[in-house]
């Protein structure tokens, strides 16, 4: 398209304009590297130049050590206004492990009296019934009868599978984590709105965060922390609160420009406009940010378990390294059913209608709080009634259902039966696939890496882009990961393209029909409610550790977005295009293939943003089935508490991030360009 | 004007541009750069050059079409925005060397403002928007309630006091917006495109309500419109501005009858204008010859007696509001109203 443009503008240049043609440009680059990669050894070997292939150890300059010299250094001898930082970080535990301790003790220790073994339990945690009866009210109280059966039931099966404490466990570092993330997301987020040059520092450390895998600061944390719920609370409340300031930050600017003008001409002071006007107008979108942190937290949940939170996340880990099939699904399912649970009931509570508050205001007091009168009521009938008879106080263990056993036949069964289809299968793409793929990335050189992505980055965004590309690569290049983080990018790239294959076809196919739409999304909803790990327990199960299992957890996890933006695009192409098609007599092929395709590949684009997002995030976890890229370096830190190595391990990976996220952004955005969009 | 009355608002030579370093280059061209100045430099004149005088107990309509700069000349009359350049005085006192915090006491006693969108707050039921002025002055709960039912009351809308807004309908959110700006007993009332956003009948039944109100009340008015049809009916003097500038101030008459430039002109071409002109502005010189129908007054309104003097063969005296004879009219002078023949005044 592009050629034939070209020969009418300029025609004196027509014979020239092949050179400019994109698939010159793109086509050469690929044979180029595909060459240069198959005979790099060649190469070596002719002119042995090791530095071809492996960048010198002795140009590196020593990253991991000098971090971890500071953060000794931080720990040990570092002072803020004449306080050590060590006792700020203290002083910060404190604050942190209070509230946490009142909660655990409310829905699991209950009062001790000493220490240890010692300790003498004065008044039992809230019983069971007491815990389901309120949540069960609060369900109605924010929705309606239905959503007071679903909490019911998401608890009732949490107590009747036996999974009663770890999930009271986890939710009590939830009811910590989340409104500390909230709240502090939601005060950073106005200061950012109200000062510009919060705004402009925040927007770089936002944008970094969002790339950095988790993993990456856990170490720091556990040095500054130590080992325990603590740490795990501060590591989910620094992983879930920057969307919030995303959020708060969007919903305050998206307040209509009249409400803050009605604010200054009544006379509010800067504090009155915020807290009785910006705040309360926004708060419908700032509780879809609340509902986002809700669903960070339990994402969380697991690798927070790492560095020392117990709960249902410890019990997944746990069974994951025993190899345990039943327990890990167990666990892994408890985890799900609160996620929908507190999902469901957030979501709701942010999209209460006026009709339904109207209603709840009016009577009198014992009318307007008969439900959390009567939740009260039950709590302290069923807690004294538990004194005496223990089922009342725990579900008994006797009536517990456990499904472990179900898992492990049913995964045993198919593994005796199709074990040889599964295998198969697995075989063949990682034959034709995955390891042409990984030789491929694996054998370009370091230099010829940095002039790739440099050029595309001039063709793409031009000398800017080309520069930002250069240092992040080059960076990654000084710090000697260069082949970890290309077997990064190959996992990486081969599980973004499958899922593109496998969710784009979905997102067409849900935006082709309302039943359609309904099954899909509830599908694509499912999938992001579980948190990331509970994809590694049946993968691993069926396939065993390696590249292929890692790739199958990835695509799981990584798929949603490919098919959201692919529907959403669908859904935004203006009728009259369609409609223009139609009456052109398009047949449904030349109607997809000819209108709608083109016209979504920005949309497209982005999506495939999000799922590179995804997809390395998930890199990271997918480390503990064994793959060999940035991912396992970030782990090996983990485990040696090596900050240094964690830290620079998880900036090659977030700069790979930012480089492909550049990137992407701007050919989307010349698309835009190009089609006459925005 | 023989009575000197008082004015309440006041701005001189304002102006508002948008731009690169406006203040400079408002300086640079002495302060008052041409079309073509600020054309060349890649500056906005969203306000040109404004005066205006809007006194005690008049309603003072600003009319303009859209990117006229109506919204922009009375966001900088309500200080909602700093003017580039100019005087703004209110009540006698420089408005623009105000601190931030006497403006905040001048508009939470002085001022109210309705807003073309409601600007109503979504979490607060009607009873507490209409005391939400109140409330940020720190009056007690019981006080301010008080005062916003006797304003809910006021407009119309008892028995509403614990509804949403989003449970109403918006002629209903826009008597709340109205009550709300009423709650401090303003001096003086912005009115900014109050009724625009509302479905013609709607709004035709908002203007009369408007009108009622107006009638109890006697506020000073600045309101805000681009329906010239709306500022007719509802205005004491009208200001019409286009690109920034105000191009012509006057009553409804004067602008019907001597409109300054093609401009208004248009505007008021389709005006139905028996509904404007008096039968002072179509008077025949000296009293009637021969027999005599009987009298009028010179400040009636045409469509008010049109019927009277058509069924009529014979002319009728006018006086003016000093009961002294100023000429006469017969049924010829109100037919060339009502068909729109060219009035010879």
């Amino acid at each position: 398209m592009s050629v034939s443009e070209l020969d009418i503008k300029t025609p004196r240049q027509s014979t020239l304009a092949w050179l400019r043609s994109p698939w010159l440009f793109w086509g050469g680059l690929l044979v180029a590297t595909w060459l240069i990669s198959k005979f790099s050894f060649d190469i070596y070997r002719a002119f042995d130049a090791r530095w071809i292939i492996r960048f010198p150890d002795a140009w590196q300059p020593d990253f991991e050590t000098r971090i971890s010299d500071f953060m000794d250094w931080l720990l040990q001898e570092a002072q803020v206004f004449g306080i050590l930082f060590r006792d700020v970080t203290r002083g910060l535990a404190a604050v942190i492990e209070a509230p946490y301790d009142l909660v655990v003790g409310l829905l699991v220790d209950g009062v001790q009296r000493g220490q240890g073994n010692q300790a003498v339990q004065i008044l039992p945690p809230l019983s069971w019934i007491g815990v389901i009866f309120a949540v069960t009210a609060i369900g109605h109280y924010t929705k309606s009868w239905s959503m007071a059966v679903l909490m019911a039931v998401c608890f009732s099966y949490l107590a009747v599978f036996g999974q009663w404490e770890s999930a009271m466990m986890t939710l009590a570092s939830v009811l910590i984590a989340v409104p500390i993330a909230a709240g502090g997301g939601l005060l950073l987020g106005v200061l950012a709105f109200r000062v510009a040059w919060v705004d402009k520092a925040l927007r770089p450390i936002l944008d970094l965060m969002q790339t950095v895998p988790v993993f990456a600061y856990l170490v720091p944390i556990l040095f500054m922390f130590g080992f325990g719920p603590v740490s795990a609370l501060v590591a989910t409340i620094i992983y879930a609160m920057p969307p919030m300031i995303r959020v708060t930050i969007v919903a305050l600017r998206g307040v209509p420009e009249e409400l803050a003008e009605l604010g200054r001409m009544v006379g509010c002071t800067p504090r009155q406009q915020m807290w009785k006007i910006l705040v309360p107008s926004a708060k419908p979108t700032l509780m879809v940010g609340v509902n986002q942190v809700i669903m960070l937290t339990l994402n969380m949940v697991i690798i927070a378990s790492m560095i020392g939170a117990g709960g249902l996340g410890y019990d997944v880990l746990t069974a994951l390294r025993r190899l345990d099939i039943g327990g890990g699904v167990e666990a892994g399912l408890a985890i799900v059913v609160l996620a929908i649970a507190l999902d469901r009931l957030s979501q709701a509570f942010s999209t209460r209608t006026v009709t339904q508050k109207a209603a709840q205001s009016k009577g009198s007091f014992l009318q307007r709080h008969r439900w959390s009168l009567l939740s009260i009521l039950v709590i302290a009938v069923t807690g004294i009634m538990g004194l005496g008879s223990t089922w009342m106080q725990s579900y008994p263990d006797a009536a517990v259902l456990s499904t472990g056993q179900v898992w492990e036949d049913a995964i045993g069964y198919i593994n005796v039966n199709y074990f040889d289809a599964l295998e198969a299968m697995k075989n063949t793409l990682l034959m034709w696939f995955l390891l042409p793929l990984r030789q491929f990335f694996a054998g370009i050189p370091w230099g010829w890496g940095l002039v790739v992505t440099t050029l595309i980055g001039f063709r793409i965004g031009g000398f800017r882009l080309a520069a930002l590309v250069f240092v992040l690569i080059g960076l990654i290049i000084l710090t000697g990961l260069w082949g970890k983080a290309m077997t990064t990018v190959y996992l990486c790239g081969a599980s973004v393209a499958i899922a593109s294959i496998i969710g784009i076809p979905l997102g067409l196919l849900a935006a082709s029909g309302a039943t359609s739409n309904r099954v899909v999304g509830a599908f694509i909803d499912t999938l992001q409610t579980l948190p990331s790990f509970v994809y590694l327990i049946p993968v691993v199960m069926l396939f065993r550790v390696g590249d292929f299992s890692a790739m199958i957890a990835i695509v799981a996890y990584a798929l949603a977005p490919a098919v959201r933006y692919a529907a959403h695009g669908i859904r935004s192409i203006d009728p009259q295009i369609i409609e223009a098609g139609i009456v052109s007599g398009c047949t449904r092929w030349q109607m997809m293939r000819r209108i709608k395709l083109p016209m979504i590949v920005p949309e497209l684009l982005l999506g495939l943003n999000q799922t590179i997002m995804l997809a390395l995030s998930m890199l990271v976890i997918t480390a503990l089935v064994g793959t060999r890229d940035l991912g396992q370096e970030v782990y090996i830190a983990l485990t040696r508490a090596n900050t240094g190595q964690g830290i620079v391990a998880g900036l090659a990976v977030a700069f790979i991030a930012i480089t492909a996220d550049r990137l992407l952004e701007a050919s989307a955005k010349r698309m835009r360009k190009r089609m006459g969009l925005s | 004007m023989t009575i000197k009355r008082h004015a309440l608002l006041e701005c001189n030579d304002l102006w508002k541009v948008y731009g690169h370093n406006p203040e400079g280059f408002l300086k640079a061209h002495n302060g008052a750069p041409t079309s073509d100045d600020l054309h060349a430099q890649n500056m906005v004149g969203a306000v040109r050059n404004a005066n205006v005088k809007i006194y005690e107990g008049e309603i003072f309509v600003i009319m303009g079409l859209s990117g006229s700069g109506k919204s922009t000349l009375v966001r900088c009359l309500s200080r909602l925005i700093q003017p580039t350049a100019g005087e703004l005085i209110f009540d006698g006192q420089d408005i623009l060397s105000k601190s931030d915090k006497q403006l905040i006491e001048i508009r939470r006693k002085r001022m109210g403002m309705v807003f073309q969108h409601f600007a109503l707050l979504p979490h607060l039921t009607v009873l507490q928007n209409a005391a939400f002025p109140l409330e940020v002055q720190g009056m007690s709960r019981d006080a301010r309630e008080a005062r916003a039912r006797e304003v809910i009351e006021l407009v119309g809308l008892k028995g509403r006091e614990d509804y949403y807004p989003a449970q109403l309908s918006g002629g209903q959110q826009q008597r709340v917006g109205i009550a709300r700006s009423l709650a401090v007993e303003p001096d003086l009332w912005f009115l900014d495109e109050p009724f625009s956003a509302l479905d013609p009948l709607i709004r035709r039944e908002m203007q009369d309500e408007f009108i009622r109100l107006q009638g109890m009340l006697k506020k000073t008015i600045v309101f805000i419109t681009h329906d010239f049809d709306e500022a007719i009916r509802l205005a004491d003097r009208i200001a019409v501005m286009r690109d920034g500038e105000i191009v012509q101030i006057a009553s409804p008459e004067e602008l019907v009858l001597h409109p300054a430039d093609d401009y208004v002109a248009e505007f008021t071409r389709y005006v139905p204008r028996a509904k404007v002109l008096t039968l002072g502005s179509i008077i025949r010189p000296g009293p009637v010859e021969g027999e005599v129908a009987g009298t009028l007054n010179a400040s009636d309104r045409v469509d008010m007696v049109a019927d009277q003097v058509e069924r009529s063969a014979k002319d009728f005296n006018i006086l003016d509001d000093d009961g002294a004879i100023v000429g006469h009219i017969g049924r010829r002078e109100i037919i060339d109203v009502l068909i729109g023949r060219e009035v010879a005044a």
